[in-house]
């Protein structure tokens, strides 16, 4: 029970999230209305993907340090969740702007960036797959995904802030903070962050373990014939 | 830095005795320049400053995918390996990306040379020396991401494809910022306007570079 109880955390902090954020008050405003609550969801989806990247990059340094293949499946794991919570992002997003800004995608440069940013972690997928050899896929793949994590970086904090955005807080727009964030917003919105991160980590851990049985496996069923040979 | 140095002659000699590599080179930027002009068979002066910006930077990414793809395929692994029984692979990447930095400039000059020729340079108030600053700060980050995606790309098979798909999304953010700069140069606004985004142009390329270097050394083991 020791080792689990962020995992009991999780679900106490989604179901807080989800209730509160769907049954609470919200402030009113003039062309959000209730579409607001989507801040609960929609924000702490991109902050934690954030988070997922960073530690599936973490991880990449990690194994370039210290070589153990473990870190490697753990880094990949990460980048797959924060593909996944990436896709989610785009979908809360594109039904919030059709709402507001009446538009499923608008050309904005935040949305722009992101989408450079998947196509970044796909052609990390790609890059994996075009290997055989293990080892050698994950030295490659973990150089690239620091690289691209890099560029991600400067691409979706730096880049949207420099040109005109319709997300608050870019380009001369203020900050959700300053205007239409009350203090009841901010205490959903924080811990959701958390908890979606914790879901995240959870995705991963599992994906994880998941990948080693797998790897398990194949080694089991690759010796099999050849012991059944030899004993011939 | 002197076997920087003797690694860079390397490159050139390299280069002009594979001189169909940098005819095929030169020929591919002045074909595409003039695939451009005939696929909107202008007169002169007649794309917008806009379009003719962001066609003149598409043709120098697609030259510069080409060109840089091949720093690493050039030679054979077994001359590669010698190499860094010699010298550090810092000095390697480094000399690279410096050879191709100036690759880079001759290709970027002279397509910018032949696009101004045929398809003519759209307003009256360019402004010249920060467009080439300009160039030069895209020809430093083009080389060094290009340079280190391309050995990333050369380790897998199939690396046509694979460099191509890495490095987009990688260049993309330096592409933006260039073609904004070189949009603010050809309307001849105040230079003062593009002061944040060669801000952002240099510190995109000090990241790039720094992360070439310390990289490279974990992928050339591989």
């Amino acid at each position: 029970m020791k080792k689990h109880w962020w995992k009991a955390l999780a679900v106490v902090i989604m179901t807080y999230v989800i209730w509160v954020g769907l049954m609470g008050d919200v402030p009113r405003q003039p062309i959000l209305n209730e579409s607001i609550r989507n801040v609960y969801f929609h924000v702490p989806l991109w902050f934690s993907m954030v988070i997922l990247m960073l530690t599936s990059m973490i991880f990449a340094i990690r194994y370039l340090r210290k070589g153990r293949l473990n870190d490697d499946h753990v880094s990949v794991e990460f980048a797959n969740t924060a593909i996944l919570y990436g896709i989610l992002g785009c979908a809360t997003g594109s039904l919030w702007a059709s709402v507001t800004w009446g538009d499923p995608w608008p050309n904005d440069p935040k949305l722009n960036s992101v989408a450079v940013g998947m196509l970044m972690y796909f052609a990390y997928l790609i890059l994996r797959n075009s290997f055989d050899d293990e080892l050698r896929r994950a030295r490659v793949s973990a150089i690239y995904n620091i690289f691209a994590f890099a560029v991600f970086v400067p691409l979706i904090f730096v880049l949207p802030r420099l040109t005109d955005s319709l997300h608050p807080g870019n380009g001369g727009n203020p900050a959700f903070g300053q205007y239409d964030m009350d203090n009841g917003m901010r205490l959903v919105l924080y811990p959701s962050v958390i908890g979606m991160t914790l879901i995240g980590v959870w995705i991963t851990q599992l994906r994880v373990r998941l990948r080693r049985l797998r790897d398990r496996l194949d080694n089991v069923n690759d010796s099999l014939p050849k012991a059944h040979s030899t004993a011939e | 830095m002197q076997q920087i140095g003797v690694l860079i002659g390397k490159e050139f000699r390299l280069e002009w005795r594979q001189r169909y590599a940098l005819n095929g080179m030169l020929l591919y930027i002045v074909s595409t320049v003039f695939v451009c002009f005939l696929s909107f068979s202008l007169r002169r002066n007649q794309l917008t400053p806009m379009v003719w910006n962001a066609l003149f930077w598409i043709i120098l990414l697609f030259t510069a995918i080409n060109a840089i793809a091949k720093s690493f395929v050039q030679e054979r692994s077994g001359r590669l390996l010698y190499y860094y029984t010699l010298i550090s692979p810092q000095k390697i990447i480094l000399s690279k990306i410096l050879y191709n930095t100036l690759l880079m400039l001759v290709l970027a000059g002279l397509g910018f040379g032949i696009y101004t020729l045929v398809m003519g340079v759209p307003g009256q108030d360019m402004d010249m020396p920060l467009f080439l600053l300009n160039l030069l700060l895209g020809a430093i980050g083009f080389a060094a991401s290009l340079t280190l995606v391309a050995g990333i790309a050369s380790k897998a098979e199939n690396s046509a494809t694979l460099m191509a798909v890495l490095s987009f999304p990688v260049v993309l953010p330096l592409l933006l910022m260039l073609i904004r700069v070189s949009k603010n140069a050809l309307d001849g606004l105040d230079r003062s306007v593009s002061l944040d985004e060669i801000g952002t142009l240099l510190a995109i390329d000090a990241i790039v570079l720094a992360l070439s270097v310390m990289l490279f050394p974990y992928l050339w083991r591989s």
